[in-house]
């Protein structure tokens, strides 16, 4: 089986069964090195771009003698780069098939070639893909290979194709590898020495919104109530003296975070911590969107550190003096890791995330509702004698989710959407009343029915003011309600503020745009919080 | 002659609408689908292939009258036929003729033979309306022959391991299409309501299909494997339980692209058009050899100005109603039950 019959079988079903014994049939019957490769993609650590989308545009372009602007459109109609080029290359000239490695070594082949060079290749190389493999390659180019599958999943099928334990290979496969500079026996099959793994995290344990009345869950002192920040969720290791920071992505980022630098010395070897990531200063949390700037960032400057401080909210305990303690209850993790925190020194950037006494499940119900003052999202419901499980079992661990914040504002721009709905006007605009004028202050795109869409859609194109490349700004009459889960001030807004996740709760029939909210709403919205 | 008002494209010299949006009195319609035949004008003309269609779908009551392709009549001095357009039975182009200024309504259409219909006939003229339903070069739709072995091989696959076909496509002119093809693979064919109505009409028109069961009967007892046929309509609905075990395929032109698939929540999607693709559409408009074009439903902005730049042709966009878009499609297909 080749890894684009892998990628064939698993896009034509909807079915997990089916997609993993397609992965257990890939996985038995791949080469080794075509197999260490597609484990590194499946995985989501393919890096990076292999060539500048600027010369592979160029290159489908000059291809297809295609005019760049109408190269263009049909990008925006099909909403992906690699699918539009696909689509719009002229058929191959003569066909070869290639391997996993034998493409990947072209692909990094390509890093190598200046602009010039790597378009011809490329080009030569289109004309000899396959027409039906020709997106599968373009998404290996691109750099954003998505199969269809978690990696749960992944690593089921790879745990029963090998006869290993998931927890183990979920183990083997997280942090930095290579296909280039391990073998298949040592990434997967052979046994690992204990302390040539210092670096690996634990795989997260997620929690399940709550879908039931939580009475459903049976006694409230069985569990433990906590807030739900909203952070960078993460793992604190330190083993033989030296410390990692793992995010929930799996991604190394001690780098990001110098002010946790001092726990290498502080914390005692063997020591990995579950917890949330977030911006908090003078014993407030901050908005995410403080911490948001400054991710993104090579460089960190002391102003931007000073800026967002970071500290961890710990909420569990894996590892303790180099013993996996994830099957003992939480009840005593958590004791463990309060004795942990205690013993430390006052300016150590790790806090506890406090239980909150809750007698009745109308207190866990209160505590829910007062959230908001505290950045947070809502409440979790994690059981006390729970042992800390991998990915998402469904049981132990709730989030319960504080119902959205809603206003209402008035439809002024449309935007054509993607796609199929490229000729829709999908993509909405949203006012409200500063005076007589009105202020844009959220775009939203999802939420409406099929029907609605379409009922908008003829709206504003009888309605059309004026018409500016894919946006029209319509006369000011229809009404929505938005709801969202958070807002901050921001300044680059000219409402002043930003919303976090909003979307159409539903069209406000009943009421004429002078009743929308009003900018002053908002603000009372951000003040309140 | 020719002019876009908010009924529909009017032509004064013979007081004729075609394809009228609003009620009118005269109506010229260029096929049955329901963006393009609406109910309400006093008097039709279609060609012979669609008279009984419109029936079904505007009533049995309406006053029809149809010519046969290529057969002319006057209206006021403006010489009206119709000409095959290829995108279903009884499709027509219409070519309208007065004082030497030739003009050409395509309606829907498209080169490709489809095995059913009379395939597309070009025709010179000096003003040419277009549709641009996939007037993007990503279109780029498979021969007959290639779909046939595509969706021959899956409800083979689904044979084997004793699984039902479950094709989802347009009652009027996907639909079938679909049948004549899977008919090949010998398996038994049922199909929802709708579609049999229009298949059973079109059988006693007198066209050559092959004839199909309902699928209204108990189908629990039946056995697998067999296939069935439905309108967009029913995916997803209670309906299709009963077919269980089954996989589902859809068909339509949409399939080019993986996000309307992902959208319609199906595994397979077997590229399927009644409409001009890119290359098609180009053909098609050069053809005509007129210098005017008018771009409706579809890209029409993105595809006027290409044919503007490209062929240098005095190309511009129409408002028109007319939106073979899948949702309102689904209405269509409703309203035919
Ligand atoms: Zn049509
Ligand atoms: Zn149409």
């Amino acid at each position: 089986m080749q890894f684009n019959e892998l990628f064939e079988a698993i896009d034509r079903t909807t079915s997990t069964k089916a997609k993993v014994e397609a992965l257990v049939r890939y996985f038995r019957s791949a080469q080794d090195e075509d197999l260490l490769w597609s484990i590194y993609l499946l995985m989501g650590k393919s890096s990076g771009r292999f060539i500048k989308t600027a010369v592979l545009r160029q290159a489908a372009i000059s291809l297809s003698r295609l005019p760049s602007w109408l190269f263009e459109e049909c990008y925006h109609v099909v909403g992906d780069l690699a699918e539009t080029l696909s689509l719009c290359l002229p058929p191959p000239l003569h066909t070869s098939s290639f391997t996993l490695t034998e493409t990947m070594a072209f692909l990094n082949h390509l890093k190598t070639l200046s602009a010039d060079e790597s378009e011809i290749a490329i080009s030569a190389k289109w004309m000899e893909t396959p027409t039906d493999q020709r997106f599968l390659f373009n998404k290996l180019i691109t750099g954003n290979f998505r199969m269809g599958v978690s990696k749960q999943l992944v690593i089921k099928a790879l745990a029963a194709a090998h006869k290993k334990s998931e927890n183990e290979i979920a183990h083997r496969l997280m942090g930095n590898w290579h296909p280039s500079d391990i073998g298949l026996q040592q990434l997967l099959l052979a046994e690992i020495p204990r302390e040539e793994r210092s670096f690996e995290p634990y795989p997260f344990y997620l929690a399940y919104q709550l879908d039931k009345e939580p009475e459903a869950l049976g006694e409230v002192n069985e569990w433990f109530i906590e807030r739900k920040y909203d952070g960078i969720r993460g793992q604190i290791i330190v083993r033989n003296k030296r410390l990692y920071i793992w995010s929930r992505g799996e991604d190394l980022l001690t780098d990001k975070f110098p002010e946790f630098h001092l726990l290498a010395d502080l914390l005692p070897n063997g020591t990995v911590i579950d917890g949330e990531i977030l911006p908090y200063s003078e014993g407030r949390v901050l908005p995410f969107a403080i911490m948001q700037t400054r991710i993104g960032r090579k460089q960190l400057s002391k102003k931007i550190l000073s800026e967002a401080p970071l500290v961890m909210i710990c909420y569990d305990l894996l590892e303790y003096n180099g013993e996996d303690i994830r099957d003992f209850p939480m009840k005593q993790r958590r004791r463990l890791l309060e004795e942990l925190l205690q013993a430390l020194p006052a300016n150590v950037p790790l806090l506890i995330s406090k239980t909150l006494v809750c007698e009745t499940w109308t207190d866990v119900a209160k505590a829910r509702e007062e959230a908001r003052q505290y950045q947070c999202e809502g409440v979790m419901l994690k059981r006390k004698q729970s042992t800390y499980g991998t990915g998402r079992r469904k049981g132990s661990w709730w989030k319960w989710k504080i119902d959205p914040y809603t206003i209402d504002g008035v439809l002024i721009y449309g935007q054509r959407g993607h796609g199929r709905r490229a000729n829709l006007y999908t993509d909405y605009t949203f006012a409200v009343w500063d005076g007589d004028e009105l202020v844009p202050f959220a775009k939203a795109y999802s939420g409406l029915s099929d029907k609605e869409i379409l009922e908008v859609d003829t709206w504003i194109k009888r309605h059309t003011v004026d018409k500016f490349g894919p946006v029209r700004s319509v006369t000011p009459t229809l009404v929505f309600e938005l709801a969202f889960e958070g807002i901050s001030a921001s300044p680059r807004h000219k409402s002043g503020i930003a919303l976090r996740f909003p979307r159409i709760a539903r069209w406000r029939r009943d009421k004429a745009a002078k009743e929308a909210n009003t900018k002053a709403d908002l603000l009372d919205l951000l003040n309140t919080r | 002659m020719l002019t876009f008002n908010d009924k529909g494209i009017y032509c004064s010299q013979a007081s004729v609408y075609i394809d009228p949006w609003m009620p009118v009195e005269k109506a010229i319609v260029t096929h049955a689908h329901a963006d393009h035949a609406r109910p309400g004008s006093k008097h039709y003309l279609c060609h012979r292939d669609s008279a009984n269609l419109l029936k079904l779908r505007l009533g049995s009551q309406t006053s029809i009258q149809s010519l046969e392709y290529g057969e002319e009549i006057n209206l006021n001095g403006v010489k009206v036929s119709l000409h095959p357009a290829g995108h279903i039975i009884g499709s027509a182009q219409i070519r309208l003729s007065y004082k030497g200024q030739i003009w050409v309504v395509s309606g829907d259409y498209k080169l490709k033979a489809d095995g059913i219909s009379i395939p597309f006939e070009p025709i010179k003229c000096h003003h040419f309306i277009t549709e641009s339903t996939f007037g993007l070069p990503i279109y780029r739709f498979p021969e007959l022959d290639e779909f046939n072995k595509d969706i021959l091989h899956w409800i083979d696959e689904n044979r084997h391991n004793n699984i039902n076909s479950i094709l989802v496509g347009y009652t009027l002119g996907k639909a079938q299409r679909i049948i004549e093809t899977v008919g090949i693979s010998g398996l038994p064919i049922y199909a929802h309501g709708a579609i049999a109505n229009v298949q059973q009409l079109l059988i006693d028109d007198g066209h050559p299909l092959r004839s199909v069961e309902r699928a209204s009967l108990d189908m629990k007892k039946l056995a697998a494997p067999y296939i069935v046929i439905m309108p967009p309509s029913a995916l997803h609905s209670p309906w299709m339980k009963k077919f269980a075990p089954y996989e589902v395929a859809y068909c339509s032109g949409w399939m080019q692209l993986r996000g309307a698939r992902r959208r319609r929540n199906v595994n397979r999607g077997f590229i399927l058009s009644d409409h001009a693709d890119w290359s098609e559409l180009n053909l098609a408009v050069t053809a005509t050899e007129a210098e005017n074009i008018y771009v409706t439903h579809g890209y029409k902005s993105i595809y006027a100005k290409w044919l503007r730049e490209h062929y240098h042709l005095n190309a511009i966009e129409v408002d028109t109603l007319y939106e073979d878009d899948l949702l309102l499609q689904e209405d269509s297909d409703n309203a035919i039950q």
